[in-house]
Formats: C-alpha cells, sequence, structure tokens
C-alpha cells in the first residue's frame, strides 16, 4: 500500500470519527445564562420541587461560592466561565409522557441514531430504559413491569414528586453538597437524572439503563443519579452519554450515589462517549464527576467504565467498604487520543474487617493525549485482614503521547494485604506484523490487540454492552498507531 | 508460484541482499541453507512485506502478481504465509479467534463469505491433530505462556488453518527438541501437496532428515552460490561452510 493512500484514509478516519456528533433539532426551553440564587429558585420552581429540595441547593450554592476548583489532577484547560453557563435547557414539551407514543417524534429519530431502539427494546430483550435529554429525562421503559416487583426506577425529578421521602432519606449521603467543587455546583443546579430503588430481596430481572444526552448549545449537563439497593438486593445499571460535535467546551458535572445495603449488589456500568473535540483539540465535554458507592455488611459494589469520550476527563468512581466483609471492585479502560486528558481511577475506603477490593484499570493513550490513573486504597485502623488488588497498565500507541500511574496506598492496620502490579508498554510493530501477515488489516489488528489486552475490563460489561464497547475502542483508536 | 529475480535490500544502509535469484514451482519444497548472516532472515522478512528493509534493485513476481507492490496483509490473501522464527505474543486474543478473524479477512479480501462457526470449529479440531497440538491450547491467547516447542507447533497450525499457496518456514527447527522437530516436520509434510510449495529456511540439515527438500540453495553474503539437491545439505553438515565461502571467492 502507498503512502498516499494511507494518508487518505487516515483523512477519511479522522471525518468520521465521532459519528455521535448530530444536533436534534427540537424545541428547547432554557432559561437566562449565568447563576445565581435566582436561577436556582427558578430552576427549583420549574421543577415544582419541595421547600427542603430548594433549601438543600440553596446551601450547596452557598457552599460552592467558598470553594475553588480542584487542580491537583493532571489535566490542563481553560477553567469553565460558571457565569456563561445556561443552567437548564429542556426539549420544549411540558406534559408528561404517558407512553411511547406520546414523544416526540425528533426524540425518537435521535434515539434511534444513537442505537437505542426502545420500541425493539420493549419487544425483544431484558432492558430498561431510562433517556435524560439536556436536562430532563423523556423516557423511561418497562416501568410497569418493575413496578409490580416494587422496583422504582424513574427520572429524578419524577422521584422528587413520587416518592420524596426516600429521595430525602438517601441523597446527599454518599456524596455530601460540602464533598468537593463540582459536587457542590451540581447539589445546587442539578436538573435531572435517574432514581432507582430496589426492595429488599429482589433480584432485578432486567439491566436498568439510562442514556445521557448533552443537545443544546451554551448549556451544561449536571445530573445526579441515585441507586438504592435494600437489604440482599441486586441490580445491575447502565450508563451511556453521548453529545453533539461543537467547537466550546460543554461542562457536564454529574453526581452518582450508590447505596448497596446488608447483602445487596449494585453493578453499575458505564460507557462514556461525550464529544471529545476534534483532532486539533477545539471543543469537547468537559466531564467533571463523582461517583461513589457506600457497602453495608456483605455488599458489593462493582463499577465498570469504559472511558473514550470527552475533552477533559476527571473522575474517580470510589467505594467507602462500611460493612464487615463487603467487596468492592473497579474495572476500567480509559482510552484518550488526540488531545484528550484523562485523569480517572478509584478509591478502595475499607472501613470493615475482612473488606475486599480488586482495581483493574487499563489505560490507551494514542496521539497528542495524556491518561492518568490516580487512586488511593486506603485500610483504616478496624479494618482487620483486609485485601486490596490493584492492576494498572498503560498502553501507549505513539511515541507522543502520555500515560502516568498515581498510586495511592494508605494502610493502618498490618493484617491487611495489598498488592499492586503496574505494567506499561507500547503497542508491537511486531504484534501488528504478525497480525498483517496472517491477512488482518492495521485497523483490525489494532482493535485485537486493544480488545485482547483490555479483555479482563470488558468480561465485566453486560453482553450487549460489551460488544458495543469493543466498537467505540475501535473507533476511537482508527488510525492511531505511529 | 514465485520468482525471485536479482534481488537487493538495504537495511539501514547496509546491503543484505545482493542480487539473490530463486524460482520456485508448485509441489516443490526449496530449502535455503548458510551461514550466520548471510541473509536467510532478511529474505523471509522481505517475502512478507516488513517495512524496514529497503528493496533497490530486482522484481518478484508471486501468483503473477508483482509482490513487493503489495501490503503485508494482500500478500497474506494471495496465499503467503511465514512461519516465524520468534512467533509473537498476543495477551487476551484466543488463538481461535484470532485464526477466524485471519481467515475471514482473507475470504474477505476474495469477496466470499465468513466461515460458518460449526465450519470453523470443525476445522480447528481436523487441522489441530496434525501438529498434536492440544485442543486447549486453540483457546490460550495466542502464543501467550507457550512454551518454544508450543509456539512452533501453533505456527504450523495457523499453516493448516489458513491452507497457503507458498509457505516460508524461517527457521522453525531453531529450538526444538527432536520430538517436536518431528511433530512439526510431519506438518509440513501433511500439508504438503501438487498445488502448494514451501521455502524452509534453516541453519542446520537435522530439519532436512524429516521435511525432504527438492532443492537445497546455499545462500551466502546476499547471494545464492549454490544450489544442489538433499545431498548437499549433508554435504554442509559435514564440511560445514567455510569451502563454500572459499569456493564463493575463487569464483
Amino acid at each position: 500500500m502507498g503512502q498516499y493512500t494511507e494518508n487518505e484514509l487516515a483523512k477519511d478516519l479522522e471525518n468520521q470519527d465521532y459519528k455521535f456528533g448530530f444536533v436534534t433539532d427540537v424545541e428547547t426551553e432554557t432559561i437566562p445564562v449565568g447563576l445565581n440564587e435566582d436561577i436556582i429558585r427558578l430552576i427549583s420552581s420549574k421543577k415544582e420541587e419541595p421547600a427542603w429540595l430548594l433549601d438543600y441547593r440553596l446551601n450547596a450554592y452557598k457552599t460552592w461560592l467558598t470553594m475553588s476548583e480542584p487542580d491537583w489532577a493532571h489535566v490542563r484547560y481553560k477553567k469553565p466561565e460558571f457565569q456563561k453557563i445556561t443552567y437548564y435547557a429542556a426539549p420544549k414539551q411540558t406534559k408528561k409522557y404517558e407512553s411511547w407514543d406520546d414523544v416526540d417524534p425528533e426524540m425518537k429519530e435521535t434515539m434511534a441514531k444513537l442505537g437505542i431502539s426502545l420500541e425493539e427494546q420493549k419487544r425483544l430483550t431484558g432492558v430498561a430504559v431510562d433517556f435524560v435529554m439536556d436536562s430532563v429525562s423523556v423516557a423511561t421503559s418497562f416501568k410497569s413491569k418493575l413496578k409490580e416487583l416494587g422496583i422504582i426506577f424513574c427520572s429524578f425529578s419524577e422521584a422528587v414528586q413520587e416518592y420524596p421521602e426516600l429521595v430525602r432519606e438517601h441523597m446527599g449521603t454518599i456524596i455530601p453538597h460540602t464533598d468537593n467543587f463540582y459536587a457542590a455546583l451540581n447539589a445546587a443546579v442539578f436538573t435531572d437524572g435517574s432514581f432507582c430503588y430496589i426492595p429488599k430481596g429482589v433480584r432485578c430481572p432486567m439491566e436498568l439503563s439510562t442514556y445521557f444526552r448533552i443537545n443544546a448549545g451554551g448549556t451544561g449537563q449536571f445530573e445526579r443519579t441515585l441507586v438504592v439497593a435494600d437489604e440482599g438486593a441486586y441490580v445491575s445499571y447502565l450508563e451511556g452519554c453521548t453529545a453533539p460535535q461543537r467547537d466550546e467546551n460543554q461542562l457536564h458535572a454529574a453526581v452518582v450515589e450508590l447505596k448497596a445495603l446488608k447483602d445487596a449488589e449494585i453493578k453499575y456500568s458505564t460507557v462514556q462517549n461525550w464529544y471529545p473535540g476534534d483532532k486539533n483539540g477545539v471543543g469537547g465535554v468537559f466531564n467533571f464527576v463523582t461517583k461513589r458507592g457506600l457497602c453495608e455488611t456483605n455488599a458489593k459494589i462493582s463499577w465498570t467504565q469504559v472511558e473514550t469520550g470527552s475533552a477533559v476527563t476527571w473522575k474517580y468512581p470510589s467505594c467507602i467498604l462500611k460493612g464487615d466483609h463487603s467487596v468492592g471492585e473497579f474495572y476500567s479502560v480509559a482510552v484518550t487520543n488526540n488531545h484528550q486528558q484523562a485523569d480517572t481511577g478509584t478509591k478502595m475506603i475499607h472501613l470493615g474487617k475482612h473488606t475486599k477490593s480488586t482495581i483493574i484499570s487499563k489505560g490507551i493513550s494514542a496521539g497528542d493525549s495524556q491518561n492518568s490513573y490516580r487512586g488511593l486504597v486506603q485500610i483504616h485502623k478496624n479494618a482487620h485482614k483486609s485485601r486490596n488488588f490493584s492492576q494498572c497498565d498503560s498502553l501507549l500507541m505513539t511515541d507522543h503521547c502520555g500515560a502516568h500511574t498515581f498510586p495511592y496506598i494508605e494502610c493502618k492496620n498490618p493484617s491487611a494485604q495489598i498488592e499492586h502490579e503496574a505494567t506499561t508498554s507500547k503497542i508491537g510493530e511486531d504484534q501488528l506484523f504478525y497480525c498483517k501477515q496472517r491477512g488482518i488489516s492495521e485497523e483490525k489488528a489494532i482493535s485485537l490487540i486493544v480488545n485482547g489486552y483490555c479483555k479482563e475490563v470488558l468480561n465485566q460489561l453486560p453482553m450487549e454492552f460489551a460488544v458495543e464497547a469493543q466498537k467505540l475502542l475501535a473507533i476511537s483508536l482508527e488510525g492511531s498507531v505511529g | 508460484m514465485i520468482e525471485i529475480k536479482n534481488l537487493h535490500a538495504n537495511i539501514e544502509g547496509k546491503e543484505i541482499l545482493k542480487g539473490l535469484t530463486l524460482t520456485v514451482n508448485a509441489g516443490e519444497v526449496h530449502a535455503i541453507m548458510g551461514p550466520n548472516g548471510a541473509g536467510k532472515s532478511t529474505l523471509a522478512s522481505i517475502l512478507a512485506g516488513r517495512e524496514e528493509y529497503e528493496i533497490t534493485e530486482g522484481e518478484v513476481t508471486f501468483e503473477g502478481a508483482d509482490l513487493l507492490d503489495l501490503s503485508t496483509e494482500e500478500r497474506a490473501h494471495l496465499g503467503l504465509f511465514l512461519a516465524f522464527q520468534y512467533p509473537v505474543e498476543i495477551p487476551g486474543v484466543s488463538n481461535v479467534n484470532f485464526l477466524r478473524t485471519a481467515i475471514n479477512e482473507t475470504r474477505e479480501a476474495k469477496g466470499e463469505d465468513p466461515i460458518s462457526a460449526k465450519e470453523f470449529m470443525a476445522m480447528v479440531r481436523e487441522k489441530s491433530k496434525i501438529v498434536e497440538l492440544d485442543s486447549k491450547l486453540a483457546s490460550r491467547s495466542v502464543n501467550e505462556g507457550f512454551s518454544g516447542g508450543e509456539k512452533k507447533r501453533n505456527e504450523i497450525f495457523q499453516m493448516a488453518m489458513l491452507n497457503p499457496k507458498l509457505a516460508v518456514l524461517d527457521e522453525t527447527d531453531s529450538g526444538l527438541d527432536i520430538d517436536a522437530l518431528r511433530i512439526v516436520a510431519n506438518g509440513v509434510n501433511t500439508l504438503k501437496s501438487a498445488d502448494n510449495a514451501s521455502i524452509v529456511i534453516t541453519h542446520y540439515q537435522r530439519l532436512l532428515d524429516y521435511i525432504v527438500p527438492d532443492f537445497v540453495h546455499v545462500l551466502h553474503d546476499g547471494k545464492i552460490v549454490k544450489t544442489g539437491n538433499k545431498d548437499l545439505a549433508l554435504e554442509l553438515e559435514e564440511k560445514g561452510y567455510d569451502w563454500i565461502k572459499e569456493e564463493t571467492q575463487v569464483g
């Protein structure tokens, strides 16, 4: 193959790399730009919220004003101008969707383009989907079927109206509004998100899934997700995200709280594909997210994330292993290409006895990107016989990208056992040549090698998501070896 | 099958091949022997399409096509197979997944439909027997944690699965004990037909006790300096390469 065709190919790939970059033409209702107490009151009134929630928001806002943006992460970016963001945008249609037929056809088309065919899923498989576009949840499928089991799966706003006591009891208990700058901002201005409650002893029979989408320009997305698994309950929860291609940097500051009560298990999987910016680093989503779960006795929380999108990612899904014998897991694949920057990892806080955590992190850096793993394993003094195993691997695709590992280990109990393994490798010319000699094209070979490298993490994903994730990895890394 | 004419090649400015000429017809087995540094592995790499080498002169025709004008994978699609001297490990990618991808890419290039799972698995069972490869190895990651012998057997297993027109075996005997050598050679012999051919590159004569060549070529200083039948290999074993070197200098 001559040089010319290879260049041509590379160019083609550049132009087709982000296939979710379209904008849906729906009428959007927005509020004035900027942030102050009145804006917060406006958001709260639009959502017809109870007084306690407004107080919560205002309180968070006051705290936020006293905080400064964290700068310890290994990322560099122009700080967002918080007074230039619109904090509420909603597809204009105030009436609630009673059934699928009520959903705006434009919206349905958007979902179809994103590969979420609710119609089909309604018929075929066990995935219940909630779709959040800009700030508002537009469709939740399977609701009635879940209701029979006592499972609540709805938008956060709906939960505030329908189950205020449950929301009030759990919201902010794992990530208080004082936690960090972005969590405080989210607590002040969050507009929607998902809420899920699995009652005692119930095993949720299907995957619950939320699809987040930023559509409107100049807006930020601040969603909140709260998943509570009561004693002995089980749920597997999926989250997907995309955004249109824009020259500006859009801010996404979400909060996800998981609570696994005694003997419960929550499996939380994310495929994050926010718009990463173009190849010169213009535009893209700032993804500053706080995710944390709490495990009571014998409970288990498992985070699996495939991160391919966003211009800048700042995200550390964590587990507080409060109860004895509780288990925390973190499986992550983070891919950065072109000028993307990611600083991601986890915190495993071992409080209870015989607690166990596993961290498997696979970073892949391509182009001029910077990819950092940052993780904390903290064993408290009462956490007798606790164990952690961490494995952090980095794969470099080019000579000018960066991979960094920042592991922190704090151990206050001598009976604990902590293992940490780390490797850094460059994708081998020899591996590529070997594949090509067997007739496999370079693009396929890269995808094969990368998927092999990420296998331990991809294996954790539910089947249909794993296939999607593999495709996404291939798209994100097309033409990236150099 | 393949016709190499006056091939000259450099790596990092150093000339390795200095006018190599060789013709291989269907149904033939050619052995290429020679001292270290003669250019044996370079020849294998160039035929397979490694990019580090610069071809300065000569031409190679393979199945009627200008081989040097084709990409590595296009050469593979045409039926060129290289059994690597040092097979590469690909962690996390199972042997079967790897081979299925390889077969389907080749089929796609020829405009054929992908192989069915049933047909593929039947083929895996049948072909793994040829090299006495444990069926467990087929589901393990490509070459990862394989012993030296297992890696070489896996190369021949892949060759059996891909059914090439021309197989180039680059020092497949290196690092093999006598049992593994017998198994590998047996595999190559089983796969031999009137429609395919192989080029067996080796440093030692002992492989040729098992794979009987139609022609033996001695490669020295980037050129084929002597060609004979299998007896030439025995002569080389007995006398070493020095007499060839001297003969060449005199000539």
